[in-house]
């Protein structure tokens, strides 16, 4: 390894910003009020994470990603099953489905807020919403192009209609249905980001940076980006992980 | 496409099984976009019937008719055309930048394989933290103006532009490249007339997610830190308890979206026709 090869790394960049950061800040060329610096930001994660305020906030924000996903998901994947194999409800539903699809998500948080009140609710109902969308619509997809001659197969061995589900249609679905499992978890949890920011103040990450960046602690701003960003790392590579993916596939969908 | 492949393709598609019948499903394709209107009109008439009854109250569901009435008052006062075009020169501003910075920066990534190995991690990072996060960081620092709108605006379309050039440009088939060195165009040549249409389709796709994403983007941050703009008007209507007003703009937040993809699904149904079948 000659040093060409070394600087020519992906890591350069990153420890550059980094080493300028740090220098600029500890000779006052950046203003650390605004800026921050590095050891601020390693500081002030070390106190939350030690005063417990960190991980509560971590664990409160993923019960809600995780609970609202579930109830999303499982409802955009029953869903595009029946419109999947149901003719009637396709034609029926579709096209309203479609139709509100394209309201950008943020803009329910205000009615949900109505709605549902402030609380726990519907934050949980928005997150679900998140979530719903895309694995309906990769469902929907996968579950109507399963290959007609397998489902003859199907007919000939005359299985009963919950096999062909479990048999043939989920198996032969399975692909699309973990895409959009995926873009659901996505939106999750920017959906969970959102919801901390736009209902009332709670707990969680996203409430965490919004406290943060009311008293101008721009340490504590830098450390739940930081942390956000892992934490949908690691939610889209756990997936892709099961479901053999490369690991980077999608991150055009990270919004 | 060569000979072989067509022929599979078309032995494939006559092996499929058809229905017997034809005459039946063409009549339930005619009735299509009849059945699809059922379930709207009923929601509709659900939703009539609810506040004409009482059954709710106005400050949970307002009546149809109060909801055009807030609509024909924006209107008429210039409110929603005002903020709807705020709205939509931000968008027009991030999108332009996001997709600038994302087609040089995607075909650098494309070109050199020098220059992906350096920024692709930092790439990857600024990539992986979703936009709303980034809101406070750029507020503190911007201030909640119009460049916080342009910028985020602008990362949400940079990330999609940004892979889909650079997969496109290394998706570029090598005998394509091939050809053109025998032809001996020059470098602007292989660019303009082998590079550029064999990178399309995945452009188009970046393009759609950059469009969707920014749309999306501004009415986020609109809601949360805005003066003005669509999602401003939301916010402070949801203030005010003016459900009419907010679900008359929820409506236009969802036709702009609407629209959008609409103009998309037609400028890709054009690519399709002018590069045939490239995608």
């Amino acid at each position: 390894m000659n040093i060409r090869h070394v600087l020519g790394s992906g890591a350069t960049i990153p420890v550059i910003l980094l080493l300028v950061w740090a220098v600029a800040a500890h000779f006052g060329l950046l203003d650390v009020r605004l800026w921050s610096s590095p050891e601020l930001v390693a500081a002030g994660g070390w106190g939350a994470l030690r005063d417990g305020t960190l991980l509560a906030a971590l664990g409160a924000s993923l019960t809600r990603d995780v609970t609202g996903f579930a109830i999303g998901a499982g409802a955009g994947l029953i869903l595009g099953l029946l419109l999947a194999r149901i003719r009637l409800a396709d034609r029926l539903l579709s096209p309203t489905l479609n139709t509100t699809r394209q309201i950008a998500l943020f803009a329910w948080i205000p009615f949900l807020s109505l709605w549902l009140g402030n609380g726990e609710a519907g934050r949980i109902a928005f997150i679900a919403l998140g979530a719903f969308f895309p694995v309906l619509v990769n469902t929907h997809l996968g579950a109507a192009l399963v290959e007609a001659r397998y489902l003859d197969v199907a007919r000939t061995l005359s299985l009963k209609p919950h096999r062909v589900l479990l048999k043939v249609i989920l198996p032969s679905a399975f692909p699309a249905i973990l895409n959009g499992l995926r873009l659901g978890l996505i939106y999750a949890w920017l959906a969970t980001i959102g919801a901390e920011y736009l209902f009332a103040t709670t707990t969680g990450i996203g409430s965490m940076m919004m406290d943060a960046r009311d008293l101008f602690r721009m340490d504590l701003v830098i450390l739940g980006m930081a942390v956000i960003g892992g934490v949908g790392f690691a939610l889209n590579a756990a997936l892709s992980r099961i479901g053999h993916l490369p690991l980077w596939r999608g991150m055009e969908e990270v919004i | 496409m060569t000979d072989l492949s067509q022929w599979a393709q078309t032995g494939l598609r006559t092996r499929r099984s058809r229905p017997p019948l034809q005459f039946p499903k063409v009549q339930l394709r005619r009735a299509v976009p009849l059945l699809g209107l059922v379930v709207p009109l009923a929601l509709l008439l659900a939703w009539y019937g609810v506040t004409a009854a009482h059954w709710v109250p106005e400050q949970i569901l307002p009546a149809p008719v109060t909801v055009l009435e807030a609509f024909a008052v924006l209107l008429r006062s210039g409110d929603l055309q005002h903020n709807l075009a705020v709205s939509l020169s931000r968008v027009a501003y991030g999108f332009g930048a996001g997709t600038l910075a994302g087609l040089l920066f995607g075909a650098g990534m494309g070109f050199s394989d020098g220059f992906s190995r350096l920024v692709r991690p930092t790439f990857l990072i600024i990539a992986q933290i979703p936009i709303l996060a980034w809101l406070p960081f750029f507020m503190l620092l911007l201030g909640i103006g119009e460049a916080l709108k342009v910028v985020l605006v602008a990362k949400a379309v940079f990330t999609p532009i940004t892979l889909a050039t650079s997969a496109g440009i290394r998706g570029v088939p090598q005998r394509y490249l091939e050809l053109a060195r025998i032809l001996q165009f020059t470098r602007w040549q292989t660019l303009a007339r082998v590079i550029f249409p064999a990178t399309l389709p995945q452009l188009f796709s970046g393009l759609r997610y950059g469009l969707t994403h920014a749309w999306l983007a501004l009415v986020a941050v609109e809601l949360l830190a805005s003066y003005e703009g669509i999602g401003y008007l939301m916010v402070y209507s949801r203030q005010l308890f003016q459900l009419d007003v907010m679900v008359a703009i929820m409506l236009v937040i969802g036709a702009v979206g609407l629209v959008f993809d609409r103009l998309l699904a037609l400028g890709e149904a054009w690519l399709q026709r002018r590069y045939g079948g490239a995608s």
